[in-house]
């Protein structure tokens, strides 16, 4: 059986390279993978996906209902995809919301962060305020950094797979800030 | 080499480097635009790499290059392969001599296409062999042995992978890449390459006499399987295969398709160890209408008779639901359901895109107009009201003509650089030459945006990077017969209404040229321009701002607020009736200038 996250976020939000650490750090260990990205079009500012199948031998793609564990990186967006995950999944997901353009351009109503906390509350949500951590790692752009490292708990990855795929992931100047984002957001998972 | 975490379309660039691939041309199009893009970005030596104007002048120009013994690639989403569909049908006829391969990727659920349709059904059509990976690790293998496939059988061979094995990824072991065959001959054989009737004649004669010999050829290399397991089967082909895998209860046979065509008595003979057969594929009924022919009496069940939906894509839990209906399991409960009444995010052109403005302003200037476009980001401006029709690539200047010569009224088109390159040109030359009224809009942003900023002939510099001429639109549309041609900076409001206005005036084809490179690509280039802010104190909350639709423009409580996804254009600024929003350290204008 594999082990599914289904990372989700707004496009240009960094989920490709959050797919891509976990995927590097399968490799490390030696994990079949598999995973599914959205591209093209749907990435400017729109809802985004990806998924990743740790010891995946099948397709990419995750059925709802199926998620072991729902990494979102906006919290309206993490209620858009909580019926992926099953029933004894859980969910990691940021504080923060960027509030959807049509919001203001056709004035339609959104849930609190309050209450999409309590919709996600029967998944036990690890929620993380991770331009904060990521602010205080040195840059707000290791905030999907931070995302993994409070994941890191609930991944079946050894911290230091993750650690090792990280470094082969980001920019060589950033390697530091984004060990830092990492412990930090491992520290805050706990 | 050790195994790496890998997109499809990565695997597939080093596939036909692996499989001695001299020369690679495409026109960039979402599931297939990394395989270029990755190739002119790893500069192979020996290798051509080009970004071609469009996918019928790639496929003509790789062609060319298998003509002279060179391996081939030319890479297109489906609906290119409409575009290239001429020279396709006849390059069967002229056949090939150095390997050439034909990527042409189809987009299930169109993701990010205008249809669905399949490009196995254009193999059928032009009698060409036409391969079908089931994972990524396969379709690298299959793309890599597929040059001297061709080779062998002296036609191009067409290779199909979907969106889920391009934009998907999976641990893959990559192979050595051999020196491409660089030595080129163009060998003059007319009766080959002169396809007049007499030679024309002959050569259909001897593509239809390769066919039992495809097959034949395709039954020993295995591509084809079926493993049975008990008295009922499923037949999956594609990515659709690795989904049946992954939930086929035990004692179900599988047969695996990755070859077309198939091969009549192993299909039949496989059928005949079964009561019953379940075809699972995406895209048009391809294999179950050749289970069909080949199984005689046995129930075959797939899109026909409802079993598989015949449109959008599969997934394990849409073969869970066809096996159930099928019998060969029991009927699965139902998917949670979606979360109901959250607002959407659907994508949206980015804040500073220079083609909100154009849009925006179009809409103030013409209020009755039809508003044809085109296929890129600029789509988007269907959010804006400022999009009436698309179809294909080139097709809002041919469809505005088309309007604007019956229906009559204000006829607006838009169409970005790089299509208008594409297929637009033809278009424009037409309308002028048969006196249609519109006026054309060309969003010229200087590069391909929507599918990952591919440079293009209006950019400057080849998909390598080598500096190119940079095409000049106003001459072009100028050389078409186009009298009014005017450009304008779509960030200055005020210039771009006025032009509008004048362009309305006029009569015969008028042409505006909206220029200003795309915005991702200035932040790219580090180009820096100070924010916008809201003087809160002046706003008065009337939303006229946040009805522009920027992504940086929110509403914090009673007013407007500008975010730190501003990139400076300053458009809001001009908008505002108030005079409310300014440059960051500057006190704001008095008073709207639109």
């Amino acid at each position: 059986m594999s082990f599914d996250v289904l990372i989700v976020g707004v496009g240009g939000q960094g989920t490709i390279l959050a797919s891509n650490i976990l995927g590097e750090a399968c490799v490390a260990e030696g994990r079949s993978v598999r995973g599914a990205e959205t591209h093209g079009m749907a990435q400017r500012g729109g809802s985004v996906e990806c998924s990743v199948r740790i010891d995946g031998r099948f397709g990419p793609l995750i059925d709802p209902g199926s998620a072991d564990l729902l990494l979102s990186f906006d919290l309206l967006e993490a209620l858009r995809y909580r019926h992926f995950l099953k029933p004894t999944g859980r969910v990691v997901t940021n504080t923060a919301i960027i509030t959807p353009t049509p919001v203001f351009t056709q004035q339609l109503s959104m849930p609190s962060p309050e209450e999409c906390l309590a919709r996600l509350a029967p998944f036990r949500p690890l929620a993380v305020d991770a331009a904060d951590l990521a602010r205080e790692a040195g840059s707000e752009l290791t905030q999907n950094v931070v995302l993994i490292g409070a994941a890191s708990h609930v991944l079946p990855l050894a911290p230091e797979s993750l650690l090792a795929a990280i470094e082969r992931s980001v920019p060589p100047k950033t390697i530091e800030m984004n060990r830092q984002a990492f412990d930090l957001g491992r520290t805050r998972g706990t | 080499m050790a195994r790496q975490y890998l997109l499809g379309n990565e695997a597939l660039a080093h596939a036909a480097l692996e499989g001695g691939m001299g020369f690679a041309a495409g026109y960039p199009g979402t599931p297939s635009s990394e395989v270029i893009d990755i190739l002119r970005a790893e500069r192979p030596p020996g290798v051509h790499v080009e970004w071609s104007t469009n996918e019928k002048v790639a496929f003509e120009n790789a062609l060319a290059a298998a003509w002279c013994g060179v391996r081939a690639l030319f890479t297109t989403k489906h609906v290119g392969l409409n575009v290239a569909a001429d020279p396709l049908m006849t390059s069967a006829y002229t056949g090939v001599t150095g390997g050439f391969v034909i990527l042409s990727a189809d987009d299930p659920y169109a993701h990010s296409s205008q249809n669905e349709q399949d490009s196995r059904l254009y193999a059928a059509m032009a009698g060409l062999p036409c391969l079908d990976p089931t994972t990524i690790e396969e379709a690298h293998a299959l793309l890599r042995d597929a040059f001297a496939l061709s080779e062998e059988f002296g036609l191009p061979v067409l290779f199909r992978p979907t969106t889920r094995i391009c934009h998907s990824k999976a641990d893959v072991e990559l192979g050595p890449v051999p020196a491409p065959q660089t030595e080129a001959t163009f060998r003059r054989d007319p009766r080959q390459y002169v396809v007049i009737p007499a030679h024309t004649r002959v050569l259909h004669r001897r593509l239809n006499e390769k066919q039992p010999g495809i097959r034949q050829r395709l039954l020993e290399l295995g591509y084809n399987e079926g493993v049975v397991r008990g008295r009922r089967a499923v037949v999956a082909s594609g990515i659709a295969a690795s989904y049946v895998r992954e939930v086929l209860p035990d004692g179900v046979s599988l047969f695996t398709v990755r070859a077309y065509p198939l091969d009549h008595e192993q299909l039949r003979c496989f059928c005949l160890e079964h009561e019953e057969v379940l075809v699972v594929e995406e895209g048009a009924p391809v294999v179950e209408e050749q289970v069909k022919q080949s199984a005689g009496c046995i129930r075959v069940y797939g899109k026909r008779t409802g079993h598989v939906p015949s449109e959008g894509e599969l997934s394990p839990a849409v073969v869970r639901g066809a096996l159930g209906k099928a019998g060969y399991i029991d009927v699965t409960p139902p998917s949670p359901a979606p979360e109901e009444g959250l607002p959407p995010r659907p994508p949206i052109l980015c804040a500073g895109c220079p083609h909100r403005a154009v849009f925006f302003a179009m809409r103030r200037v013409f209020k009755d107009a039809v508003f044809p476009s085109d296929i890129g980001c600029y789509t988007l401006g269907l959010q804006l009201g400022a999009v009436d029709t698309t179809i294909c690539m080139g097709a809002s200047i041919t469809v505005g003509s088309g309007i604007a010569q019956t229906a009559g009224g204000d006829v607006v088109a838009t169409i970005g650089d790089s299509t208008f390159l594409h297929t637009g040109l033809p278009g424009l030359v037409n309308a002028v030459y048969n006196g249609a009224n519109m006026v054309l809009v060309i969003l010229d942003n200087r590069t391909t945006a929507m599918t990952g900023h591919q440079p293009n002939p209006t950019t400057g510099m080849t998909a390598t990077g080598e500096v190119s001429p940079k095409v000049s639109l106003e001459a072009l549309c100028r050389a078409c017969g186009v009298v009014w041609v005017e450009t304008v900076d779509p960030y200055d409001m005020t210039g771009l209404i006025a032009t509008l206005r004048e362009a309305q005036d006029k009569l015969g084809v008028r042409v505006v040229i909206a220029k200003k490179p795309c915005v991702i690509n200035e932040r790219r280039a580090k180009v820096a321009r100070p924010r916008y802010t809201v003087d809160v104190s002046a706003c008065s909350g009337c939303r006229t701002c946040l009805r522009f639709g920027c992504p940086a423009l929110a509403l914090e409580g009673e007013t407007a607020e500008i975010t730190p996804l501003c990139s400076g254009c300053g458009v809001c600024a001009a908008l505002c009736p108030k005079g409310a929003i300014g440059r960051e350290g500057r006190p704001p204008a008095k008073g709207g200038a639109a």
